[in-house]
């Protein structure tokens, strides 16, 4: 069978599957839409966790970024994963006795403030639209290199999937189709990840294969070579990395408190009955997380030698265009690689310096691997269907987190306190159908500044709802007062800076300019140091935090007694 | 109050802040320790093919800190024992 109908079938059979489990999952109540009843099993939390948190861009972008980046890529690795020590250790459990649905619900009790709790809806709102945007494009790809639809078509067809199960199931539908989703996605990765470093290494765990000798030229190792072809080809050596430490440092940081910070991952562990299963579910979605995280390092390494190997020839004279394999021409279509043949030789080559002919998007290293490294061609089926799964597991549980903060945190909250839980639900389902809609637009007709603004979701993330919700559980004496400052010049440091560099004065965006040598996607570790520094000092001069709510933060300290998830 | 008197309350939230933090310092050693600060003099040492300072930064960071989860859920389960306040 060719390539486009193994990519119906696989994609098709899994929509089957995530159409099914949202029939089966309807949400019936505000508490099942909004966190699945309380009543989900850990290590499925901890799976729904992987897949909501693995986005179109982990799956994706991420091993092609590495293989690109060489060391530099591990502030991805640890930043994406380290957060979630930060959730197990100083957010989940807490969070979870809290008991009630949202991150701006906790704010804005434990501020006891309405402008606390606005400030959090807003950002929640923000950040979240910045993340799904980026996701609907990630299945217009997808849908459009695999399916040979037009991406407005692509974006379409995954709005329609999501409309269905997250507004007929809400949280409850999206957990178990995530649970689903991640094992199609992790499924899609492995195989061949897997495929590939048996043929490269021998070795059938990629993970091991990225250590080992090459089968081709026994001896020499993997990391070596590429070591080697890097500094041949006039790149820094792949081991070696070309940012600075401090600025290392500074992007990890943003992206691990960013990451505990990001509201739809925190919402996860509201789901689950006890205490003690967020504690554990925390460590089970880092489990999942972890296959893929440790894998990608792996293709990204056989991805970069593959590629060199089959544009520069392995006599690193470069290969006859008429002669490359037809992956090469098939990317060419969709524009993600391009040749320019400057020295007119009709070869092929790749560089880091002025010998290079061509331009490599990072993306195709994950979805054209199967194709370069000859895999069958129901691998590549499947990769798409990975793809899409990743992407469509994220927006679902993006755009839960915005239809909650409008039907429950604005609605309910706010302006109709008196709605009852039935019209709640139904303003549930609206919102979630409006936000479908707005991402598909973004998604069909994206801002140019989409790929620009990840770094705002993490710095704003980080900047303002870790230190808030840090404070609001480890501090008894933070007030609302301290907490509002805090959040609000984190914010405004933060998104000034980004700003600056990446709108207002983009030429002037060079480590000479950065502060202490921070980059713009760094900066919200910054960001977040601000706003401790002005809570604590804000919170010394003003009014101290009322009686009860010291009793309440007493009580989110131990477990016993967390109940089911409140209703109000 | 679940706690038996107010010392058992200040006691357990003494052991949970200390176990914390030891985690944490761990967290940090394993990730901007090992993998960034030190990342450079540790690729002298070589773990299979790969350089030790490289290795922490892609790959050893990640398990440790799924280890690092492991032991705190356990930890906190005994101390919930301990001190009578694990949910039933």
């Amino acid at each position: 069978m060719d390539i486009q109908t193994l990519t119906f079938i696989i994609v098709g059979a899994s929509f089957a599957l995530y159409i099914g489990i949202a029939i089966w999952a309807r949400a019936g109540s505000t508490k099942e839409f909004y966190v699945a009843g309380g009543g989900v099993h850990p290590v499925a939390n901890g799976m729904a966790t992987a897949a909501d948190w693995m986005s179109a861009a982990s799956f994706i972008s991420m091993a092609g970024l590495i293989s690109f980046m060489g060391y530099d890529g591990g502030v991805y690795l640890m930043g994406w994963t380290g957060g979630y020590v930060l959730l197990a250790l100083c957010l989940a459990p807490y969070l979870r006795k809290f008991g009630k649905f949202t991150v701006p619900d906790f704010v804005g009790d434990r501020y006891y403030s309405q402008a606390a709790r606005t400030v959090a809806v807003f950002c929640a709102i923000f950040v979240s639209f910045t993340y799904v945007a980026g996701q609907m494009r990630g299945v217009g790809v997808v849908f459009s290199r695999f399916l040979e639809v037009d991406i407005e078509w692509g974006v379409v067809i995954g709005m329609a999937i999501v409309f269905f199960y997250a507004v007929l199931g809400g949280m409850k539908g999206i957990t178990y189709t995530q649970v689903a989703q991640y094992c199609v996605l992790i499924f899609a990765y492995l195989v061949p990840a897997i495929f590939i470093s048996i043929m490269m290494t021998g070795s059938a765990f990629p993970q091991i294969g990225l250590g080992s000798e090459l089968v081709s030229e026994p001896g020499v190792y993997l990391m070596d070579k590429l070591d080697g072809l890097s500094t041949e080809l006039g790149f820094a050596a792949y081991t070696d990395g070309s940012k600075a430490t401090i600025d290392v440092f500074f992007i990890t940081a943003a992206l691990m408190v960013g990451t505990a910070g990001l509201p739809h991952v925190i919402v996860r562990f509201f789901t689950v009955p006890k205490v003690r299963d967020a504690r554990i579910s925390a460590g089970w979605a880092l489990v999942f997380i972890a296959i893929l995280y440790t894998t990608a390092p792996a293709i990204a390494a056989f991805a970069r030698v593959n590629m060199i190997d089959t544009i520069n020839g392995s006599d690193m004279q470069g290969t006859e265009y008429e002669q490359a394999p037809s992956w090469v021409k098939n990317w060419e279509e969709t524009g993600l690689i391009k040749w320019d043949d400057k020295n007119g030789d009709g070869r092929m080559f790749y560089a880091g310096d002025e010998r290079n002919e061509m331009k490599i998007d990072r993306d195709i290293m994950v979805l054209a691997n199967p194709e370069i490294a000859n895999l069958p061609n129901w691998v590549i089926a499947l990769v798409a269907a990975g793809g899409v799964a990743a992407a469509l597991s994220t927006a679902a549980g993006l755009l839960l987190v915005i239809s909650t903060a409008i039907s429950h945190d604005l609605l309910k909250r706010n302006f109709m306190p008196n709605i009852s839980d039935k019209q709640e639900l139904r303003a549930a389902r609206i919102a979630a159908a409006a936000a479908i809609c707005v991402a598909g637009y973004f998604g069909i007709n994206p801002p140019g500044f989409v790929a620009q603004v990840v770094a705002f979701a993490f710095g704003l993330a980080a900047s303002s709802f870790f230190p808030a919700i840090i404070l609001g559980i480890f501090s008894k004496t933070m007030n609302k007062e301290g907490a509002i400052a805090g959040m609000l010049s984190g914010i405004t440091f933060t998104a000034a800076y980004i700003i600056y560099f990446k709108f207002i004065n983009p030429a002037g965006n060079v480590p000479e300019n950065w502060w202490f040598g921070i980059s713009p996607e760094g900066i919200g570790t910054l960001g977040m140091l601000v706003n401790f520094v002005v809570s604590l000092a804000v919170s010394k001069v003003t009014a101290p935090v009322p009686e009860d709510v010291q009793q309440m933060v007493e009580s989110i300290r131990f477990p016993k007694g967390a109940g089911e998830a409140q209703d109000h | 109050m679940a706690f038996e008197n107010e010392q058992a309350a200040k006691a357990y939230w003494k052991a949970n802040v200390r176990l914390m933090l030891t985690l944490l310092v761990v967290w940090f050693v394993a990730s901007f320790g090992l993998g960034i600060l030190l990342a450079e003099p540790l690729n002298v040492i070589r773990i299979g093919g790969v350089k030790l300072g490289f290795w922490f930064a892609q790959q050893g960071s990640i398990y440790i800190f799924v280890a690092l989860i492991f032991v705190y859920v356990w930890q906190m389960n005994e101390l919930d024992k301990k001190f009578g306040v694990r949910e039933e």
